[in-house]
């Protein structure tokens, strides 16, 4: 039995650093087992089991997204036009001279902005008010979350043919709603209801991830809130808010990306007539339609980067709030 | 049923930090030894290693006299029981229990016939069909037991089993654990924060800090005789009171008055190195109100007078709170409790005095009242190490002794 | 008393007023594809919400047409594949993100949230043309693929929330009482988990159904043609006079397994989905 009951001075700093180490090192009991010296065997054969796990997983990640992107960069320099197969050629950046001189291409990236803006904060308001509903409803709680969850189940193009039927002249119960005449042949009429179906599908998806930020909102602190003499509002704003923002910065940023991808909807209501085309149903008209490989790749370039940016912003504003940063942490 | 021998045994983590430091301990066959200390101070990684579930850096652990550091968990025949219980919750409490007994794979009639054996040691016969989550907390917690003893293994660990029960059900299931650990007779190691528990459960208290250990013993050995500083806070429940001490003269000037001192600490202190500032520590067991005191004892001790904070009266006796005037002690191992009991940054000026008094005592609170302590029982630690000066051949002897 | 059971009164009729207004809001749209699915050629333009004669002939013609019930096998088939697959990597992927430490691991979620978020359409132009090459347009495993890509990262994410609530203590007091890495998760963790894959095969297989941009690009024949892109092209084909009440009745029948996943799980789902995506 050694016991350090004497230690000299030099000693006490010396255990003063191990203690201090030491409880950083020792308190997440739950973990111990998983931290484990270098080279040990139970460590390699971890991490061997670890990337035996994952490699499945990551190589069709990559090779479904990664090669293609690249691929697609290199499409995007060259002449080519399966229509006109042998004038296949590189031609350096003048693909995208072409798309980025093209008013077309200004219009639909306008309207995607447009939709991407104006949906994504309709949506936060009605999905605010949705999660609330679903969170606090004193009576049919279950029945509220089921409805909810419908347009978030159902596909797309089901939902866009309803809409569309809805506002068609004779059929739909809504076409004359507003006026005499076909909403959907007017731009603004069209893209007002492009935008109606986008936010009538995805608000529930939004009210979900907030429902999960109110959820993390203490009982307590709203019961405190309000002896303190603070009104609904005041507790919302001044309570509620802080604690969801981490949750309403994620539910932004995903339905952000979602909603700048807009595609089904508007090819099911107006196939992109009257100028309505988002940057999505550009490139697949000039894919599938034009079966033009090269200006396609150079509007996919250029939609990621569009993308990448939007994603970095959001990142950059809000830091450490986005998902996964924060991972190492949660174990 | 075997013995467990640590040889100083250390857990170091990639990062550097050092968890457990050097620990040689001797676990003998069926004593049962507590970890005690505060959290971060190595106790369960101390317990994880000897349950295989985390790697020993460096030392070896022997396990009936065979070295078991390379041994995986189910190759140490060791049971355990988690502080949240960890049952299986798609398991019954039979199943529960069996567990381990099917994947050793004894054939039916042995099983049902150890489940139901060690069921009824527990007290659990009536809840077998049941799923953990249809349990309270302290069925739980005797589910979990259950599954440690049906096995038979060589040695029980335990880490904090009790710390998620409620206070009373604490204590009622502190005593079922001492009850069947004396009745098995199996070697077990306890690990726990609480210095109630470790004082009343175990053979032997192991007191651990900052991955070392600083004392081991019978648990009214570490009481009477602590080596150190902190040995002496942690242990004790109020805790020992500590004060600031000048060396004068060959006496101390302390806040309750000058204390004389015996030839030998006078002696110690002589020393050319000898620390000129002492703690001087006092349980609060060893005051009196003063009027209560008969002459003989009297002259064993010192008598103070000073205002009456708060009294609390627990009917046997009444703990008084004094406010004594003059500098507070301070040492690292001081400040490191008070961390620990949440307390640091949490106490006034001047120094607080807790003392135990008889229930005769008329004491009240906001008059002054004189109070005697007992010289003999007091200790005196230097606070540059912690190094408790009144022990002598491992017992402590008061200020007096000669 | 009287007052505060008054209160609560008016209350529950406000709250149920907001239910019920968010039931509308959220079942107009299908009641009315719905309505138009069982309307009479003769009363289909008559816009009326609720069809003034009932009829069941549009369901007849669609299953009576080798190009429904052709989309039909597709849709069913391919988002099963995608999903069982999508499940299965998905959750040895996760439980190795959420229990086992390996150089790398940071990069796997940070690489599987980039995919949640990239542009499907940025990868139409790419892929159509490598599979042409490789000769997997316009097949099952040439929709499959992306599916399963960009499927993965709502699996991992969910499923690795799933795992982590597995308490860590189970797997230890499995390795104490004898078992072995693979007896460990075989007979504890694997059972606790079945409610998670489950929830994430729901989930997957959602997204799997409702996917058109890959559908519509990837495919050009009935081969491997689903659902949602042979309803867009009803409207072109001759064989309907007006294609209005087929497109509903086909529209209703691949909504009703969601209603139905959404009827039984609701609680699964709204779980898998908040618990995945907002990390506590």
């Amino acid at each position: 039995m050694s016991i350090n009951a004497t230690p000299t001075g030099a000693d006490v700093t010396a255990e003063e650093t191990t203690r201090s180490t030491g409880r950083h090192a020792t308190v997440p009991t739950q973990r111990a087992g998983r931290r484990k010296p270098p080279l040990s065997e139970n460590r390699k054969a971890e991490r061997k089991l670890g990337w035996l796990l994952c490699a499945p997983a990551a190589l069709v990640m990559v090779a479904v997204t990664a090669y293609p992107i690249i691929y697609s960069v290199w499409l995007s320099l060259q002449r080519f036009d399966l229509r006109f197969p042998d004038e296949r050629e590189f031609i350096g950046l003048e693909n995208y001279v072409t798309v980025l001189s093209n008013e077309f291409w200004w219009t639909a990236f306008g309207v995607t902005m447009l939709i991407t803006v104006v949906t994504v904060a309709v949506e936060l308001v009605l999905g605010m008010g949705l999660a609330v509903i679903m969170h606090r409803t004193l009576v049919g709680r279950g029945i509220v979350r089921t409805a909810a969850l419908i347009p978030y189940g159902i596909v797309t193009v089901v939902a866009a043919f309803s809409w569309r039927y809805a506002w068609t002249p004779g059929t739909g119960y809504l076409a004359n709603l507003f006026s005499e005449g076909a909403p959907l042949t007017e731009r603004a009429s069209s893209l007002a209801i492009i935008m109606l179906a986008e936010i009538w599908k995805t608000t529930p998806f939004m009210a979900l991830l907030l429902m999960a930020g109110l959820a993390l909102v203490p009982e307590d602190l709203l019961k405190a809130a309000s002896t303190d003499g603070a009104t609904a509002w005041q507790r919302f704003t001044k309570v509620m808010l802080p604690v969801m923002k981490p949750a309403i910065l994620v539910a932004l940023l995903f339905r952000t990306l979602d909603a700048f991808r807009v595609f089904d909807n508007i090819f099911v209501l107006t196939a992109g007539g009257n100028e309505t085309s988002s940057v999505s149903m550009l490139a697949y008209n000039n894919l599938i339609r034009g079966l033009n490989l090269g200006i396609g790749s150079t509007m996919s370039v250029l939609i990621f980067v569009t993308v990448a940016i939007i994603a970095f912003v959001f990142v950059k504003l809000f830091g450490t709030a986005a998902p996964g940063s924060d991972d190492g942490e949660r174990r | 049923m075997a013995d467990i021998v640590l040889d100083k045994v250390s857990k170091k983590f990639p990062d550097g930090t050092v968890a457990v430091q050097d620990v040689d301990l001797e676990i003998a066959d069926g004593e049962f030894v507590i970890l005690v200390g505060p959290s971060g101070c190595g106790k369960s990684t101390t317990l994880n290693m000897i349950a295989g579930l985390e790697d020993i850096s460096s030392g070896e652990l022997r396990i009936g006299g065979q070295r078991v550091n390379d041994k995986a968990p189910r190759d140490r025949d060791i049971a355990m029981v988690f502080q949240s219980y960890a049952l299986y919750p798609n398991m019954t409490v039979r199943e529960n229990m069996a567990f381990p007994l099917r994947l050793a794979k004894l054939d039916k009639e042995t099983i049902n016939q150890k489940v139901d054996e060690a069921a009824k040691v527990l007290e659990l016969t009536s809840l077998l069909d049941r799923r953990p989550a249809n349990l309270s907390g302290g069925q739980r917690q005797r589910v979990a037991m259950g599954r440690a003893i049906v096995r038979q293994p060589k040695a029980f660990l335990m880490d904090e089993p009790l710390s998620n029960l409620d206070a009373k059900l604490r204590v009622q299931m502190r005593t079922v654990v001492s009850r069947l650990q004396k009745q098995l007779g199996t070697t077990t190691v306890y690990v726990t924060h609480d210095q109630t528990e470790a004082m009343t459960l175990g053979d032997r208290v192991v007191i651990m800090r900052g991955g070392a250990v600083q004392q081991v013993g019978p648990p009214q050995e570490l009481y009477d005789h602590p080596r150190n500083l902190f040995v002496a806070g942690f242990i004790g429940s109020p805790s020992m009171n500590f004060l600031h001490a000048a060396v004068q003269d060959g006496g101390l000037r302390t806040g309750l008055g000058d204390v004389p001192l015996g030839d030998r600490v006078r002696r110690e202190l002589e020393a050319a190195d000898a620390p000129r500032e002492l703690i001087l520590g006092i349980r609060p067991e060893h005051f009196e109100d003063a009027e209560l005191v008969d002459d003989d004892t009297r002259r064993r001790g010192l008598e103070f007078e000073a205002p009456v904070e708060i009294v609390e009266s627990m009917g046997s006796d009444k703990y008084v709170y004094f406010t004594v005037e003059g500098e507070r002690a301070s040492a690292a191992e001081l400040e490191e409790l008070a961390a620990d009991a949440g307390a640091s940054d949490f106490s006034g000026a001047g120094s607080n005095l807790v003392t135990r008094l008889s229930a005769e005592s008329p004491v009240a609170e906001g008059q002054s009242r004189r109070v005697w302590f007992n010289l003999e029982k007091i200790h005196l630690f230097d606070p540059t190490n912690g190094r408790n000066l009144t022990l002598h051949e491992g017992r402590a002897a008061g200020a007096l002794a000669d | 008393m009287a007052t505060g059971t008054e209160t609560t009164t008016r209350a529950r009729v406000r709250w149920g007023l907001l239910d019920l207004l968010v039931v509308v809001f959220a079942l107009v749209p299908v009641l009315w594809i719905a309505s138009l699915s069982f309307k009479t050629p003769g009363t289909l333009t008559d816009g009326n919400f609720i069809p003034r004669e009932w009829t069941l002939d549009n369901y007849r013609t669609i299953f009576d047409t080798d190009q429904f019930v052709r989309a039909l096998i597709n849709s069913i088939g391919i988002a099963l594949i995608a999903t069982l697959v999508a499940v299965v990597l998905g959750a040895m992927a996760a439980y190795a993100i959420s229990r086992l430490d390996f150089p790398g691991k940071g990069l796997l979620v940070g690489v599987s949230l980039l995919i949640a978020m990239f542009p499907q359409v940025s990868l139409v132009s790419p892929l159509f043309e490598i599979e042409r090459q490789l000769g997997l347009f316009d097949t099952w495993p040439g929709l499959i693929l992306p599916y399963i890509t960009f499927a993965l990262p709502l699996a991992i994410y969910t499923l690795s929330a799933f795992f982590k609530q597995i308490p860590w203590d189970l797997e230890k007091a499995a390795k104490m009482d004898g078992a072995t890495q693979g007896q460990a998760f075989r007979r504890v963790i694997a059972p606790l988990a079945a409610p998670g894959l489950f929830t994430t095969a729901i989930l997957v297989f959602i997204f799997c159904w409702n996917d058109f941009l890959f559908a519509i690009t990837l495919t050009s024949t009935e081969r491997a043609r689903t659902v949602p892109v042979a309803l867009s092209f009803f409207t072109g084909e001759s064989q309907f006079e007006d294609p209005t009440g087929a497109i509903c009745a086909a529209a209703v029948v691949i909504t009703v397994p969601i209603i139905l996943f959404v009827l039984f799980f609701q609680r699964r789902i709204v779980s898998g989905l908040t618990s995945g995506a907002v990390k506590g």
